[in-house]
């Protein structure tokens, strides 16, 4: 059974890369977790993203956030992608599986994908 | 919602905004209920506040604000015959003992009972928007107990340790639904 004891085995890990984690967030991406978020599917769709940048390694350049509700509640789960000197992208009715080609296509090879933006979705 | 761990989630929140330092989400479980209270120190809300909260068709401006997610909770645990209560303490009124509790009762043999769910994620979930507050989270069940507090996390890792760090997230989910399967607990 785990217990609280393991935790000090992560705080001497995380000693090592508190440098590191300074100045990140070059990227933001901002999960819409109010009601309407949370009632279409938006929890799951967080979490991917929370691990897939953990494990792809883009935590010192992404950070993951949650934010309420953005006012056009028929496209959630909705998720924001801002990044420095760009404009923003707007996901929409997100799933895990979308998540995780965002990570990969988006924030890993910087390849918006346009199929699953707020602009294709109005077409 | 298709998870009342969704509802509890969504309710949790509103203690997030209410500019709460310490949020206790407690689970009690019997073999005919199933009890959820969320414990907040926010702001608290007025008496006339409180007495529209519940309401999904006020359109007072004041109301608007809250939106579905209670009206949603009162829905699910009222169908199962169940019951949603409020206490508020608003700050200006109480400065030293202020807050809300909000307490649903759901009957767990009735048909329209609303599964748990997987409770797990919306806690890893609130801990990971709100890393900076007190979480507590205990659920008691016929078959056991399942607990965390985001304190004794800090007293082993260090006041300045983030609790929205991926490795303590990644561990905090472990820890949880492996103390869920000891007690043969489901989260489906």
């Amino acid at each position: 059974m785990k217990s609280l004891a393991e935790l000090a085995a992560i705080k001497a890990k995380m000693q090592d890369k508190v440098v590191l984690r300074e100045g990140s967030g070059q990227i933001r991406v901002v999960v819409g977790m109010a009601t309407c978020g949370i009632a279409a599917g938006a929890r799951p769709v967080l979490n991917e993203f929370v691990q897939d940048v953990a494990s792809e390694g883009l935590s010192d350049k992404v950070t993951v956030t949650q934010t309420g509700c953005i006012g056009i509640c028929q496209y959630e789960p909705v998720v924001e992608v801002f990044e420095a000197g760009k404009e923003k992208v707007t996901y929409v009715k997100m799933t895990a599986e979308k998540a995780k080609e965002i990570v990969e296509k988006h924030l890993k090879g910087g390849n918006v994908v346009d199929a699953y933006t707020i602009t294709a979705a109005q077409k | 919602m298709k998870e009342l761990s969704l509802n509890i989630l969504d309710i949790a929140m509103n203690s997030v905004r209410a500019g709460a330092t310490k949020v206790e989400i407690r689970l009690t479980e019997t073999d005919e209920t199933l009890t959820i209270a969320i414990a907040d120190d926010g702001c608290g809300m007025s008496p006339e506040f409180l007495a529209n909260v519940l309401d999904p068709f006020s359109t007072t401006r004041t109301t608007r604000k809250v939106g579905l997610g209670l009206p949603l909770l009162k829905m699910e645990a009222e169908q199962t015959g169940g019951t949603v209560t409020i206490e508020s303490r608003e700050a200006k009124t109480h400065p030293d003992d202020h807050g809300t509790v909000t307490t649903a009762v759901f009957y767990k043999n009735n048909i329209d009972f609303t599964p748990l769910g997987d409770v797990v994620s919306s806690v890893v979930t609130l801990i990971q928007g709100s890393p900076g507050l007190r979480w507590i989270y205990v659920h008691e069940t016929p078959s056991g107990a399942v607990d965390v507090d985001t304190d004794e996390m800090r007293a082993v890792l260090g006041d300045d340790a983030r609790m929205d760090d991926p490795d303590i997230l990644a561990w905090l989910d472990g820890y949880l639904r492996e103390n869920y399967a000891e007690i043969s607990y489901p989260l489906d």
